[in-house]
């Protein structure tokens, strides 16, 4: 590898970085306008024009409130807690495929930090390696609220990993490989072949359980129940304050961001928008395809917070009942239609 | 190769510190930087599949049952009962023979040929997948059976009243 | 029995079918409701720059008053103070000396006159006490301070401004 393809890898990094974390400071912003929104209220607008400046009066405010660690909380854990809650929340953005190559000179520059060839299941191994940080937080804290929230997370987690991963097994029957570059890249344009190109035309049930599972693995509400305010105060994050609290909750928009483009790369067809070819130039439509990504990301994470002041938590047993006894069966049931349909239909 | 090394040392100290770890939390903690230091053997080996399966199966799963049971049970120094001299003795006979055999087992792999070798592709998804699904297909639905056996059984040792539930 | 209104419905105990089952529809459904309010316009008043009307009853922060002449009406003859419930009112009375006739209305006058508005339950009994029609809550929300000393309010808070300055 050359040096200059070093080097814009490590720029693309930053870049990726960057907007992950504005995108999760502002998702703050704008969950706080939404929710103000769908309840016939303003919202924060005191910060700059209509509030605007908010993230970074919170973000300033988390950074000078004083911290605070229990006496009788292991202290290295209790650190390492929400770094490994960020950590994670942030590495997941490596394999997404941002959008198609720009040509700048002789340069060819893949907007994907790495295309490895089992993209999806490293998204899995990072978000399975996301609970850690919330079981390791709320067992540090020696508190019985933030313990159950770590226990109810880790179990949580690990009952929708299931039916997630049972979900994409059905789209890899569709799509035939791993790698989430040559996923996008097959959902070309919009339509293609007499029917929609994009995968939640061909896999809708497939993309239900998905965007439950997900809902599930980001602790969002519906299924909030690790912080769980009502019953367990704050849940795994009782005892936190200062930035460390604000890492908890920096992961947990940052991992909805990434989320919502893991959704709209399998399902919604990534960087790709109708009518792309009608567009001749190669640049132009790798820059409009980077737009039309984030406008789909955008429009989950919206989604996510739409949910989120409509659907009331859910039930703890209500929660395993539906993540076992329902979206295991149908992820099943799913897999075993597609089979059926790729040996007998598609041939 | 001094990759390798490293890895391979960081392996061991981990998991020396996960059976010297006074704290059983803390043990499960070195057992999961030791899985981690396999997948990083997995990836040193091109075998992409085995690691990402390891991390999320051994690490993201298995490992966080583990640390979901010994947070819930209350182990405190107090608590802990001195282990009589039989279990002892047994323990050491346990361990003993369960490095025989791993003994053997190596001593055998010494003279196998490692499929590995003849193909160094081998570890990727698709290649992996042919491999097992054709000359290795017996052993593998053999395992899965096995695998199905012990989940059935898991469910009926939970299950405390058959005539209840039946 | 003839029903009040037309909101009356029977509760069907029907067992839910199986789209019903899945909870889809009533998610949509809820989606739907909640999307409608997000384009509704905000109830919401911005306060400090934005004030809501208060009813004419309503009793805000007290107000000292003077008569037409711009006396002050208070005797200090400690009714309010006594009829008060939450034993906010204190005074120290003061006879009026010659060439205070314009200040004070008659010849015995508050000197010193303070309400604790920390102990104030704005019960209106002391204007109700009141046998001069000298105090009124008719002033606005008492404001928020950082010290609590700074919630006795004086005769400098309290008293109607000069009639013509």
């Amino acid at each position: 590898m050359a040096l200059a393809d070093i080097i814009i890898k490590f720029i693309l990094v930053i870049i990726i970085f960057a907007i992950s974390l504005v995108i999760a400071m502002y998702s703050t912003y704008a969950e706080r306008k939404f929710a103000a929104f769908f309840q016939d209220r303003i919202g924060p607008n005191r910060a700059g024009p209509w509030g605007i400046l908010q993230p970074l009066a919170d973000g300033g405010k988390m950074f000078l409130k004083e911290e605070i660690i229990p006496t009788n909380s292991s202290g290295f854990l209790f650190i390492v807690g929400p770094s490994l809650a960020i950590m994670t929340a942030c590495i997941g953005s490596a394999v997404i495929p941002w959008g198609q190559q720009l040509v700048i000179g002789t340069h060819v520059i893949d907007l994907q930090v790495a295309d490895i060839n089992v993209g999806i299941l490293y998204i899995f191994g990072v978000v399975s390696l996301g609970v850690y940080g919330i079981m390791i937080g709320g067992w540090a804290s020696n508190n019985k609220y933030s313990l159950l929230g770590a226990i109810r997370a880790a179990s949580q987690n690990i009952s929708y990993e299931i039916s997630m991963g049972l979900s994409i097994i059905a789209l890899l029957l569709v799509t035939g490989t791993l790698s989430l570059r040559q996923i996008a890249e097959q959902q070309h344009g919009f339509w293609a072949n007499g029917w929609f190109s994009w995968n939640f035309f061909k896999q809708p049930l497939g993309f239900l359980l998905f965007i439950v599972c997900a809902f599930a693995e980001t602790n969002r509400s519906p299924f909030d129940l690790p912080e769980c305010e009502t019953e367990l105060v704050g849940g795994y994050h009782t005892e936190y304050s200062s930035m460390k609290l604000g890492f908890y909750l920096f992961a947990e928009y940052i991992n909805m961001f990434i989320s919502s483009a893991v959704m709209a790369t399998l399902y919604f067809g990534g960087y790709n928008f109708p009518f792309m070819d009608l567009i001749h130039s190669p640049n132009l439509v790798a820059i409009i395809g980077v737009v039309a990504l984030f406008a789909k990301i955008f429009f989950f994470i919206f989604f996510f917070m739409w949910v989120r002041w409509t659907i009331p938590r859910f039930r703890y047993d209500q929660l395993m009942d539906l993540g076992w006894k329902t979206l295991i069966p149908l992820a099943i049931a799913n897999i075993i239609i597609t089979g059926l349909w790729i040996t007998f239909i598609r041939g | 190769m001094n990759t390798f090394y490293f890895i391979a040392f960081l392996s061991v100290f981990f998991a020396i510190l996960v059976i010297s770890a006074k704290n059983p939390v803390h043990s499960i903690l070195y057992l999961i930087l030791t899985f981690f230091t396999f997948t990083v053997h997995y990836i040193l080996l091109n075998a992409q599949f085995l690691a990402i399966v390891n991390f999320i199966v051994y690490m993201g799963a298995i490992l966080v049952l583990f640390l979901y049971t010994l947070m819930l049970m209350n182990l405190n120094k107090e608590s802990e009962q001195p282990k009589s001299n039989l279990i002892k003795i047994a323990a050491v006979i346990g361990g003993g023979c369960f490095l025989v055999t791993i003994v053997a087992a190596l001593r055998t792999f010494g003279h196998s040929e490692p499929v590995i070798l003849k193909d160094p592709n081998l570890g990727l998804v698709k290649n992996l997948g042919k491999t097992l699904f054709n000359e290795y297909l017996l052993p593998f639905e053999i395992s899965s059976v096995l695998l199905l056996s012990a989940m059935v059984g898991a469910v009926l040792l939970a299950t405390k009243d058959p005539k209840t539930t039946a | 029995m003839e029903p009040l209104s037309n909101k009356r419905k029977a509760v069907d105990n029907k067992p839910l079918n199986l789209l019903e089952r899945s909870y889809l529809p009533a998610i949509v459904k809820g989606l739907g409701i909640t999307m409608s309010h997000f384009f509704k316009k905000p109830v919401t008043i911005s306060y400090p720059e934005q004030k809501r009307e208060f009813s004419e009853n309503f009793r805000g922060m007290h107000s000292l008053k003077r008569d037409e002449n711009g006396k002050e009406r208070c005797t200090a003859c400690g009714l309010c103070a006594l009829s008060c419930p939450a034993e906010a009112i204190t005074m120290i009375a003061a006879e009026r000396q010659p060439g205070e006739e314009n200040l004070y209305r008659e010849e015995k006058y508050a000197a010193v006159y303070e309400i604790n508005m920390l102990r104030c339950i704005f019960c209106g009994l002391c204007e109700e006490a009141c046998p001069k029609e000298a105090i009124y809550l008719d002033g606005d929300i008492v404001p928020s301070d950082y010290l609590r000393k700074d919630f006795i309010y004086g005769k400098d808070k309290l008293v109607e401004a000069p009639l013509n300055q």
